[in-house]
């Protein structure tokens, strides 16, 4: 896939709950290697807009693209799009009655035709590079809050996506082990790994994001690179925002 | 107590009077296990249908149709005897002297069963946290993968005491089949004591093997219950 080319296009993406507009006309793209940093106050529409993405919230209006197709097209099978767009959510959800292993090659067994060899082959290669091999027959709650996340990462992993998006991926672990899991992430973006990262990590948005975006009252009120959007603010919403989290 | 052992001779030894009870026991068992087998699939499909709707999975108007008809076959089996349903089955549905009494009690206590069960697997997998759903998803498996692959076999493990208690109330309910004149262990004793006038004997000889079957199945069912309880996963 060539450098800079566009994954998703969202134009006007509306969502309400009944009569609540949570998403108000959201228009941006997000191309090839971008890591986006998606930030904002509590109940903005963050969450759902991430959610939208791989249509876990189906838009009420708008469209989105991905790799040149209408994904909110009713006609279009989304499982097979959502095999290409990873997700890692806050609270992990690795299946409990699965050992480490069998939630990573799950997926590829099933949906790829993988062998199970081939697939476990894969996801041992994933888990030394998290550092957590000998995890590999233990179960998810055999596990700590960080190295469980650090799990979920790495199965999203094994489905070879061309983008990942994680919604808060930090906020349900303890201090101490923020650190690992955003190591993990560092790493993937340095790879190349296309990333929309919903977070309250505004180290991490600064040092690893290639774009920030502030969402506000459901709507993207400013993006920039992160240099210009820590330094320079120019929303005045933004700058109050940022008053009470820096 | 020579009392007794005559009485004991009368009841079971005299004419092979014991042979009521046991074929009686055999037809209980038979009963029991096709009917819970036709219990445990119907209450499936009905689950799946009915949570497939109630979390909004997907909004086909043949769906929309089959819930409803679930609704209905859970109100009117849960809303009447099953003794009811047992004698309608015979006597209007088949009405036919031919058909195998066997066949219309498994019939009619599995669908009987299949309601209870169905609302058994509908709270387990309403209870499994809708996180697992989204991860499914999230991977590209479709709403009935994610069900087969990932909820199922939480929801089956959750409710599998709860499944298990609902056979055990199957078997007794099963004690109504002499109504149909299909000999289990209950018509086998009545049997017995209509020969005999000898009610006490053969009646709590019946009501011992009852016992007896239900404290081991109660008591497999608690076994399973502390080693779900120490996997702990
Ligand atoms: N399933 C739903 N039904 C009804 N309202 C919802 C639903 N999901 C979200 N909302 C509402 O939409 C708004 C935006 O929610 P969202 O979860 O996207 O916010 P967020 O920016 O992620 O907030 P947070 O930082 O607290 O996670 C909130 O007001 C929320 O109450
Ligand atoms: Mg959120």
């Amino acid at each position: 896939m060539a450098d800079n080319q566009i994954l998703f296009e969202i134009k006007d993406l509306c969502k309400s709950f009944g009569d609540h507009l949570v998403l108000d006309h959201i228009s941006t793209t997000i191309k090839q290697g971008e890591v986006v940093v998606i930030v904002g106050p509590s109940g903005s529409g963050k969450s759902t807009f991430l959610r939208s993405l791989n249509l876990l919230e189906e838009p009420t209006g708008g469209s989105i693209t991905f790799e040149g197709l209408n994904i909110t097209d009713p006609k279009c099978n989304i499982n097979k799009y959502r095999q290409k767009i990873g997700m890692v959510f806050q609270h992990f959800n690795l299946f409990p009655h699965k050992t480490i292993l069998q939630n990573m090659t799950l997926a590829p067994i099933k949906l790829l035709n993988k062998s199970k060899e081939e697939a476990e082959r894969q996801a041992m290669e994933l888990l030394r590079r998290v550092g957590l091999e000998e995890k590999a027959n233990a179960y998810p709650s055999q596990l700590s809050g960080g190295q469980k996340q650090r799990i979920a990462i790495v199965r999203s992993l094994c489905m070879d996506p061309d983008v990942i998006l994680f919604d808060e991926p930090t906020s349900a672990l303890d201090p101490e082990m923020v650190g690992e899991v955003l190591n993990v992430m560092k790493d993937l973006a340095k790879q190349g790994m296309t990333m929309a990262v919903v977070t309250h990590e505004m180290g991490f948005a600064k040092e690893v994001g290639t774009r920030v975006m502030f969402i506000d009252e459901g709507q993207i009120k400013e993006e920039n690179s992160p240099k210009e959007f820590f330094e320079n603010p120019k929303n005045p919403r933004l700058r109050e925002f940022l008053s009470k989290v820096l | 107590m020579d009392n007794f052992i005559a009485k004991f001779q009368l009841n079971f030894i005299d004419d092979s009077r014991w042979r009521y009870i046991a074929d009686g026991l055999g037809t209980t068992f038979t009963v029991t296990f096709f009917a819970a087998i036709l219990g445990v699939i119907l209450g499936f499909l009905v689950a799946l249908v009915r949570s497939t709707v109630d979390k909004g999975g997907s909004k086909s108007i043949v769906l929309k149709i089959l819930d409803t008809i679930c609704k209905v076959y859970l109100t009117v089996i849960r809303g009447t005897p099953a003794m009811i349903q047992l004698l309608i089955m015979y006597y209007v549905i088949f009405s036919s002297p031919d058909i195998s009494k066997q066949f219309v009690a498994i019939l009619s206590f599995g669908i009987n069963s299949g309601a209870y069960v169905a609302e058994i697997f509908r709270s387990g997998i309403m209870s499994i946290d809708n996180g697992q759903f989204e991860a499914g998803r999230s991977l590209g498996f479709s709403y009935s993968q994610t069900m087969i692959h990932i909820i199922a076999p939480q929801a089956f493990k959750n409710v599998l005491p709860a499944l298990a208690n609902e056979f055990i109330t199957l078997l007794k309910e099963t004690s109504i089949c002499g109504y149909i004149a299909l000999t289990d262990i209950t018509h086998g004793a009545n049997t017995i004591r209509s020969q005999t006038y000898e009610p006490l004997l053969p009646l709590l000889a019946a009501a011992l093997i009852y016992l007896v079957i239900v404290t081991v199945l109660s008591g497999l069912v608690g076994k399973l219950e502390r080693k779900l309880r120490t996997d702990g996963r």
